[in-house]
Formats: structure tokens, C-alpha cells, sequence
């Protein structure tokens, strides 16, 4: 009964939108890297640069007010590149800063990004593991 | 002031709302309902430092507004009945601190402004107090950094997720002429074993179905004999399921409205399925409506505020949503 009450999400726009946000965000940072590397960087160096370049550009535009703006339609589409990472740590360390710069900002500032990075971290310790006893065997 | 049938109240002297007041936020300002605000305010913040203080002053204002139109000094009000959504109600708490009026701190989640209206009524009946004042706030900034995610979060929110009004509204009560509290009952919590936090009207639909009933049984009347019945902050589907869930019951509402549908224009003000927090049944109630209901538009109303009883820690916990909704029954004087 809830369930029919209830309207869905728009599945298939949400999609649609992710993919054309998601996929614009990566031509950028192709784009980026191409320019770096015609200033002279490296391949290496260049994909850095443009981590840089993304991550400040989230950041600033998250305390412009204007990220959640864009994402609100984007969704996915800025969420899971390296903007989103950048948005979740700026958001609540703006937010948080009312309750003091230790017990607010540097508390709060990985309420979101917090379990990405535990997860994360944990999950790669175990790829190397595994990866170790691979190498244990072919040696 | 007596027990009718198992769970309301009939009131005999029938307490008056002498003065009423409802402050809002520039998107409630840019609503439908704008013209019954006393006051609104374009600064989220109130030119306070945080929004917590904000919300808080909306209170402030909301209560010296009310206080003063009934014609009172604060002095003169002998207890304040106050609540909203924060964590141990500091809203009403820094918001009243300076007022010198005995305090009695409500939680009833969205519901808080019927049921302070309740106490304030009961109180006045008795002849415990001369004059009670009730008033409920809610901030968007404040619910949003408590119950989800913070404000600049690049997230999505669902279709059946409602907005927190940036409102307060407030009622001064004293015996006297005027729109008056006809009967009151105090609901009972109701789990419909809804887990979606982002769908907190389908939570509170089953509790405002049965308090309505409740109350309907207990004063042997029917819809029809109201002008017109408010709910508070279903939102769209939870008004659409009390529709059902009355139609079960045999019960037909066709002069129903909901706080929540009417405080914003949900297409237009993308707030997905409409309003909510203990400020938007309390600013529609003391603005919108007793404006009509001063105006002749009609006499004889039921206004129901539902809320949903869940934190934060219970929702991360897998609890379902317990609901309640509380009515009281407004008639205005001929």
C-alpha cells in the first residue's frame, strides 16, 4: 500500500543525467591533461594535475553554494568522480565549523567521506595481500 | 471539561485563541501563503551566527507576536508550552530563555503544535493558568545538518521526501470570545513498519487514520459536519493514503487539506512531496487558517498535526517510523 503511494524515482532520467554529467566531467579532465602534457608534464604527472584541478573546482564551487545546485540534477554523475569525494569533505567542514574548528570542523569533516576511506583503505590492504601470496607462489 | 467516549476531551468553558501569530523564511515567502505570515524573514540566518539561533528567534518572534496581538504583556501569560525537532528542544529553550514565563518543554516530533495547543487548552480549562501560550519551530538548515546530510552535500533527494519549513507559529489562549477548542484527542502511536526516512507521510498516515476515527466514534459526527479537516505535514502520500485507509474504515474525506501541500507550490518550489516540521502546521494553523476562520471563510474546523517519532540513532538502528497525529477541534464564535 505504501509502495503504491509512494511515486518512484525517475530511474531512467537520473541515468541519462549521471551519464551526461559524469561523462562531461571526464572529458574535462581529459581535456586538462591534455593541456598539461602539451605544457610539458608527463603522462603521471598530468593525471595528478588534474586530480588538482577537479578537486579545487568542486571545492570552490561546494562553497559557492552551487555543487549541490548541479548535483541535485546531476546525482551520480558528479557523485562518483573525484568531485564528489571533494563535495563530501568541504560540505561538512563548512557546516560544522558553527561547533568549533576541532570538535566541529576537524570532527566532522569525514561524517561522509569516513567510511569511503576506512572501506577503501581496508579493502585495497586486502588486494595486496592477496596480491602478495599470488607472488609468493609465482616466485 | 470532560472525558467523551474513550479517547477525547470536552471542553465545557471552551478557551478562546485570543492571539495568534506565524513567522516564515523566504521560501515561505515565496509560497502560496505568503500574505498570512506576520513576518518573514530573506536571511536564513536571522542575522544570528548560526542557524540553530536562528530558528530560535523565529521563536522569539513568532511568541512576542502572539502575545502581543492577544493584547497581553508577557508577564501576564502563565505558562508557555514550546517545542521543535532539536535535540533537546533548544530552540524553544534559547529561543524562550529571556520571556520569564513558566516553560514546559514538548516533543511530539511534526505533531508538536497540536499537542501544545492541547496542553495549552487543558490548562487554561482547568483554571490552572489565566492565559497559556503554545508555540512549535522548525528551521530548514537546522533538520537538514541533524536528520540528513549537510546542506551543501551534492545528494538527490527522493520524490516522496518533504521539505522542513523555515517557520514558527504561536497561539495565546485565555477564556474569552473568539475561535474557541471545541474538543481535543490526544492519539495514540501508531507503527506501520515504514523504515523510509525519506517517506515520513506514508509513517504518519496510519496514526492520523486512527486518531480521526477515534475522534469521529467518541463525538458521534462525521466528516461532513466540519467545514473543513487540516492535517500537518502528510505531505502527498501520506494524504493520499489516509484517503485510503479512512475509505477502509468507510469514512470518505472530501474536505480534507494538508498543512504540508499548502504551505509551498510543490511543482514550482521543488519540494518534492511537500512541506513538513513542527514550523509548517504551526505557521499554516496561526496564519493561514485562523485568518479565514476570523474572516468567516468557516467556523468549524479539525486541525490534526501528525508527527513522526524516529531519530537519527533509531533509523541507523533499522527501527521502523512509529507516527502520531493529535486533534483539536477549533469553532469560532457566531
Amino acid at each position: 500500500m505504501v509502495q503504491k503511494a509512494s511515486p518512484r524515482s525517475p530511474v531512467f532520467m537520473d541515468c541519462l543525467l549521471a551519464f551526461l554529467f559524469g561523462g562531461a566531467i571526464c572529458t574535462l579532465g581529459q581535456a586538462i591533461a591534455n593541456l598539461f602534457m602539451l605544457m610539458g608534464l608527463t603522462l603521471k604527472d598530468a593525471r595528478t594535475g588534474v586530480s588538482i584541478v577537479l578537486i579545487l573546482l568542486s571545492a570552490t564551487l561546494t562553497a559557492f553554494g552551487v555543487f549541490d545546485d548541479i548535483a541535485k540534477h546531476a546525482g551520480a554523475g558528479t557523485l562518483v568522480p573525484i568531485t564528489g569525494f571533494a563535495n563530501s569533505m568541504v560540505s561538512p567542514a563548512m557546516e560544522f565549523k558553527s561547533e568549533g574548528f576541532v570538535t566541529g570542523l576537524g570532527a566532522k569533516m569525514f561524517v561522509v567521506s569516513g567510511p569511503v576511506l576506512v572501506f577503501g583503505i581496508s579493502a585495497s590492504v586486502i588486494y595486496g595481500i592477496i596480491l602478495f601470496i599470488i607472488g609468493l607462489f609465482q616466485g | 471539561m470532560k472525558r467523551l467516549g474513550k479517547y477525547t476531551i470536552l471542553f465545557e468553558r471552551c478557551p478562546a485563541i485570543l492571539g495568534h501569530a506565524a513567522v516564515g523564511g523566504k521560501k515561505e515567502a515565496e509560497g502560496p501563503l505568503a500574505r498570512d505570515f506576520d513576518q518573514t524573514f530573506l536571511d536564513s540566518y536571522l542575522a544570528q551566527e548560526s542557524w540553530e539561533k536562528a530558528e530560535s528567534t523565529l521563536q522569539t518572534e513568532a511568541a512576542s507576536l502572539a502575545i502581543r496581538k492577544a493584547g497581553l504583556e508577557k508577564q501576564a501569560v502563565s505558562m508557555i508550552f514550546a517545542g521543535d525537532l532539536l535535540n533537546q528542544c533548544i530552540s524553544s529553550t534559547f529561543g524562550l530563555r529571556n520571556m520569564e514565563i513558566p516553560f514546559l518543554g514538548q516533543y511530539g516530533a511534526c505533531s508538536t503544535m497540536a499537542q501544545t495547543l492541547a496542553m495549552s487548552a487543558i490548562m487554561v480549562e482547568s483554571g490552572a493558568a489565566n492565559y497559556a501560550c503554545a508555540v512549535t519551530s522548525s528551521h530548514f538548515c537546522t533538520a537538514e545538518r541533524q536528520f540528513r546530510t549537510p546542506l551543501e552535500y551534492g545528494s538527490q533527494r527522493t520524490p516522496t521526501a518533504q521539505w522542513t519549513a523555515t517557520a514558527s507559529g504561536s497561539a495565546v489562549l485565555g477564556m474569552g470570545r473568539g475561535i474557541r477548542v471545541r474538543h481535543v484527542t490526544i492519539g495514540r502511536i501508531k507503527d506501520f513498519g515504514v523504515t523510509d526516512v525519506a517517506n515520513m507521510g506514508a509513517a504518519m498516515a496510519p496514526a492520523a487514520a486512527q486518531t480521526l476515527l477515534d475522534f469521529f466514534t467518541d463525538t458521534a459526527t462525521k466528516p461532513a459536519d466540519y467545514d473543513r479537516i487540516y492535517t500537518g505535514d502528510l505531505g502527498e502520500v501520506g494524504s493520499s493514503l489516509l484517503h485510503e485507509l479512512m475509505q477502509e474504515n468507510g469514512v470518505k474525506l472530501e474536505n480534507h487539506q494538508d498543512c504540508g501541500l499548502l504551505l509551498y507550490d510543490c511543482a514550482l518550489q521543488d519540494v518534492h512531496a511537500g512541506g513538513s516540521g513542527c514550523g509548517c502546521s504551526a505557521s499554516v494553523l496561526c496564519g493561514h487558517i485562523l485568518n479565514r476562520m476570523e474572516r468567516g471563510d468557516f467556523k468549524n474546523i479539525l486541525f490534526m498535526a501528525t508527527g513522526a517519532l524516529m531519530s537519527t540513532t533509531s533509523s541507523q538502528q533499522g527501527e521502523s517510523i512509529p507516527g502520531i497525529a493529535h486533534l483539536v477541534h477549533l469553532q469560532a464564535d457566531s
